[in-house]
């Protein structure tokens, strides 16, 4: 244990001994340790004269960290609907196998933990795992097999094949921001020739409107922190892409992180900003190495730091920041908590971040794809930016296709693209449903494959995943059910104990015991949910249950046993114990379920 | 209650599950009510006729949670037979102190009661068939079948369940607002 | 800059910075609680305030009154949905009045009588939820944790100490006390605390003085909590 305290000690110190690093010195800790010893927590609270319940309570609130040991090896599986599809289950049993351990426990002598985790953003090139952390694609059975022996024989991740670690960028379709080449620094001298009142001129004729989900204008927003009075405004880019399906901010990441961050400066530039930091997501950290070079690059040649191009007062640099597996992060207010070192609650909005942002300061948090996008507009102006996509829905949008299709990868269109067109391209030969926008998103059945992927129509936040005739929209649903009660940050009462309810009946539909009460239970709490929740996640959470319900019922009703009600519970099985006790086996000791009341 | 003259009497049933049968104590607690009761409400089986098997009925008042294999075969019968079955008390509605086992193991309880107990010399399990067999948990009667009012109370007063029962048999959606609604 | 609002059709006046929930209470307009308490910031949990405004749903304890607003409050369709809330919460922990030494002096219960709630509704979870009797003067029963944070609040903000927080998330958030052990005895509590004396609910009990006061008594016993919210301004 004392290990485990120094260890602690030195996070800290490296982090000099600043409270809102806390979950930045857990993660360092963990890393040193493989988990997070209870005497680890209190050495942290004493140096950062925290109390140690306020520790705890963040050690315990993210999914990466740890309390209680886990294997040396901590194999997780991207569980999304994607990855299943893809052999994801029937892999990880074989794992389980061939490690002798169970789903969620440490095999004998701590070598390995196998577990499940949200979507790790590799739905193009799954079914993918986590391997402490790192990403791994592609799996396979020969992979899983190999894996299994690495384990075993304890051989370091840096010798285990390179390919396994390979991800791909898979961009199918090239448009304004992943076609043309950038060179580092150009959108920023053309902004700053500008001035800065010009260049928020230029964003606000863009028209441009956030690509994480919610559409807001950005010009708008970047005003208002500029205006909001205070001199230490902060720019934050939200590279939490935790929606389930969605990957295109990590190919932005891994390819064009210089105008990313040039993005951020441009922020800067318009609002006055002198600090900046990127909140990536736990399970994008294979692209730490590479961020920080780029960052360090930029600041060797001026683009970060004092006096950005030689302008006197424009002051600007960028840290990056690491998520630790909570997908509610990616609510904004939710990501300033984080960053500022604590559990990931949404906040009571007003104030809005503009305002009250990080430690209370004005902050701008914007999407990665958003912040790319500027440089567009920086180099080419407003107008021309706003020639491309609808009125409301100006550039272009990124989408992440994954599924049942052919061609599974990025793809940049305009904004207004029909969904059959998207369909067509990425070569979906039987589509029958299509999820867009992630699990928090639109499901759309045939019969609207004609709709236009835009604000004004489908909105998304770049997710599009194909479903064709042989899958079930329920068990879609479901997995997408499931996927918000394990991210729930539990803050509120209809999202804490509404998407456990809900799961709770989706598995009861599942496991044979539906009735026609359950969906009338079901719908009641899909208003409870979207009604009274505190953030996004808890009012979008009943969406795919909302959509499948009315697009596709039948794959509800196909499922009920009773047109009135049955127990959730098994009542035969509920007997075992009493029966292994007793020794008994005659007919009372038993209960039909399917006895009509 | 109404003049009931030539009018058919509600048929009424009553049974206690897992319960104290201390919501029949209460029922009784109505009192003189009790024979304006009677004017309008014949009893089925209940403790007060010692009828074995519940028939078609209007109204089932059912007590106490479902612990064992029997309450779910009495609970059934009920369901089977009565137009309207109630929840009567906190053990009928959430499982009530018999509940208070649901955090235990089934079986570390019967190990401690029948084989490990101080005092206990050949220890064993009961087996005879005559015997129900326990759930692994209690469940509130809403949790095995489908319940269509509840009356809540550890017992509800007899002028809780006077008040409901009239405004069952009047046609009027029983409504107990405070003072009568009460948990404990 | 104050103004008027629309409350259920009646006109409320409010001063600048005044919450829909404050001015509404300060015109003798009740609206339901559980994590709001007058002597603390608005926290927004519990969702029990929420109304209606133009349509979309809001938190009343934490969103400022604008001139003009129409808000809905005590109608069936809102009332549904916080005895719905309600519900939740009772399922979700261990809520056995009959054995609570709070009942009669307890929020929930007395917000589910106000709301006309006879049953849970939904299937019960059953927490395993064990009892923190370490410490020399005071009970925890976590059975019966709502997540108000009061206590996390009033101890980190009133008594300086942080003796609550909560930890892990989802359904299975739960709340811990500061000490390595677990131990309510190991932290700095003290019976005098703020925090002793916040919990709506029956989780943070004083020893021995349980049922003092007989049930049929107590509190809400004698007057419904929407009588006693506004007599007494709680």
């Amino acid at each position: 244990m004392q290990d485990a305290e120094r260890i602690a000690a030195q996070a800290v110190e490296r982090h000099r001994r600043e409270p809102s690093q806390l979950l930045q010195i857990l993660v360092e800790t963990q890393d040193g340790i493989g988990h997070l010893p209870a005497a680890s927590l209190t050495r942290i609270a004493d140096l950062l004269d925290l109390p140690r319940s306020r520790v705890e309570g963040v050690a315990g609130f993210y999914s990466f960290l740890y309390t209680e040991p886990v294997g040396r090896y901590r194999i997780l599986f991207s569980d999304n609907i994607i990855d299943r599809m893809l052999g994801s289950r029937g892999l990880m049993e074989s794992l389980c196998r061939r490690l002798e351990v169970a789903p969620g426990e440490v095999s004998a002598g701590g070598a390995a933990s196998v577990d499940t985790t949200s979507c790790t953003g590799m739905g193009d090139q799954g079914p993918a795992i986590l391997v402490n952390g790192l990403a791994v694609t592609r799996l396979d059975e020969g992979r899983v097999e190999r894996i299994a022996s690495l384990v075993r024989a304890g051989t370091p991740l840096v010798e285990w094949p390179a390919e396994y670690f390979r991800v791909d960028d898979n961009i199918r379709r090239r448009g304004a921001l992943l076609g043309e080449d950038f060179v580092p620094g150009a959108a920023l001298q053309a902004a700053m020739a500008r001035g800065r009142q010009g260049w928020l001129e230029e964003m606000r004729i863009s028209g441009l409107r956030g690509r994480g989900g919610a559409g807001f204008t950005t010009a708008v927003k970047w005003l208002a922190c500029r205006d909001a009075p205070g001199t230490d405004k902060v720019v934050v880019c939200n590279a939490d892409e935790g929606e389930p399906g969605t990957f295109k901010d990590r190919v932005l990441l891994a390819s064009q992180a210089e105008r990313i961050f040039e993005g951020m400066t441009l922020a800067a530039w318009a609002t006055g900003a002198r600090q900046g930091l990127l909140y990536l997501r736990g399970e994008y950290r294979y692209l730490l190495k590479h961020l920080r070079a780029v960052l360090a690059l930029r600041r060797a040649v001026g683009l970060l730091g004092a006096r950005i191009l030689g302008e006197g007062g424009f002051d600007f640099d960028i840290d990056i920041h690491l998520g630790a597996g909570a997908y509610v992060c990616g609510e904004e207010t939710a990501l300033l908590e984080s960053l500022e070192g604590k559990r990931g609650t949404p906040r009571i909005r007003p104030p809005f971040p503009v305002t009250h942002g990080y430690l209370g300061r004005p902050t701008v948090v914007n999407n990665v794809e958003t912040l790319a996008k500027t440089t567009l507009i920086a180099l080419q102006g407003g107008a021309a930016f706003a020639a491309t996509g609808t009125p409301q829905s100006t550039g272009t949008k990124l989408l992440s296709i994954s599924g049942d299709c052919a061609y599974p990868g990025v793809y940049e269109y305009p904004f207004g693209v029909t969904i059959e067109h998207v369909l067509e391209d990425c070569g979906a030969h039987d589509p029958q449903v299509v999820q867009v926008g992630g699990a928090s998103g639109v499901t759309i059945a045939g019969h609207e494959f004609h709709r236009r992927i835009a604000f004004e129509d489908v909105p998304t936040a770049g997710a599009f995943m194909v479903f064709d005739g042989r899958r079930d929209p329920f068990e879609m649903a479901r997995n997408f059910v499931h996927f918000f009660a394990h991210e729930s940050c539990g803050f509120c009462t209809p999202c804490r104990v509404g998407t456990a309810l809900l799961k709770g009946y989706m598995d009861k539909l599942a496991s044979g015991k539906g009735a026609k009460m359950d969906l009338a239970d079901i719908e009641w709490l899909d208003r409870l949910l979207k009604n009274a929740s505190h953030c996004g996640l808890g009012s979008s959470a009943p969406n795919p249950v909302i959509d499948t319900l009315i697009k596709f019922r039948p794959a509800y009703e196909r499922r009920l046993v009773s047109l009135d009600f049955k127990p959730a519970f098994d009542l035969d099985a509920a007997l075992e114990t009493a029966r292994r006790m007793t020794g008994r086996d005659d007919p009372a000791a038993h209960l039909d379920w399917r006895e009509e009341v | 209650m109404s003049d009931s003259i030539g009018m058919p009497r509600v048929r009424v049933a009553t049974t206690s599950l897992a319960g104290c049968f201390g919501c029949h104590m209460s029922f009784l607690d109505m009192d003189e009510r009790l024979f304006e009761l009677v004017k309008v409400v014949e009893f089925d089986r209940s403790p007060l006729t010692d009828i074995k098997h519940c028939g078609p009925c209007d109204i089932g008042l059912i007590e106490g949670g479902v612990c064992n294999a029997e309450n779910v075969h009495v609970l059934r019968e009920f369901r089977r037979n009565c137009k309207t079955l109630v929840a009567v008390g906190a053990c009928a509605i959430n499982g009530g102190l018999p509940a208070q086992r649901n955090h235990l193991d089934l079986g570390d309880c019967l190990q401690q009661v029948y084989v490990k107990r101080d005092g206990i010399e050949e220890g064993g399990v009961p087996d005879d068939p005559e015997l129900p067999l326990l759930l692994d948990r209690v469940h509130p009667i809403h949790e095995v079948v489908r319940v269509d009012y509840f009356i809540p109370g550890c017992p509800p007063s007899g002028e809780a369940i006077w008040k409901f029962l009239t405004d069952l048999i009047g046609g009027r959606t029983p409504r107990l607002a405070h003072p009568l609604l009460r948990f404990d | 800059m104050g103004g008027k609002f629309l409350f259920d059709g009646r006109p409320v006046p409010f001063e600048e910075g005044q919450t829909i929930l404050q001015a509404a209470r300060a015109a003798g307009h009740y609206i339901p609680h559980l994590c709001w308490h007058p002597d603390f910031p608005p926290h927004g949990s519990c969702k029990l305030c929420i109304v209606k405004v133009g349509g979309r749903h809001v938190s009343s304890c934490a969103l400022p009154a604008r001139d003009g607003m129409e808000v809905e409050s005590n109608t069936p369709e809102i009332n549904g949905e916080r005895r719905a809330l309600l519900q939740m919460l009772f399922v979700e922990g261990n809520h056995f009045c009959p054995s609570c030494e709070k009942s009669g002096n307890c929020q929930l219960q007395a917000l589910a009588y106000e709301l006309d709630m006879s049953s849970a509704r939904f299937a019960h979870f059953y927490p395993d939820r064990p009892v923190d009797a370490s410490h020399p003067d005071v009970l925890l029963d976590f059975n019966r944790c709502i997540f108000c944070e009061l206590c996390v609040r009033a101890s980190r903000d009133v008594d300086h100490k942080g003796v609550f927080a909560l930890t892990d998330r989802g359904i299975r958030k739960h709340l811990v006390v500061n000490a390595e052990s677990g131990r309510l005895a190991d932290t700095d509590f003290a019976v005098s605390d703020r925090a002793a004396d916040i919990c709506p609910v029956g989780v943070i009990l004083h020893k021995r003085v349980g049922f003092a006061l007989p049930i049929g008594e107590r509190k809400y016993d004698e007057a419904s909590i929407c009588t006693v919210a506004m007599e007494k301004g709680e």
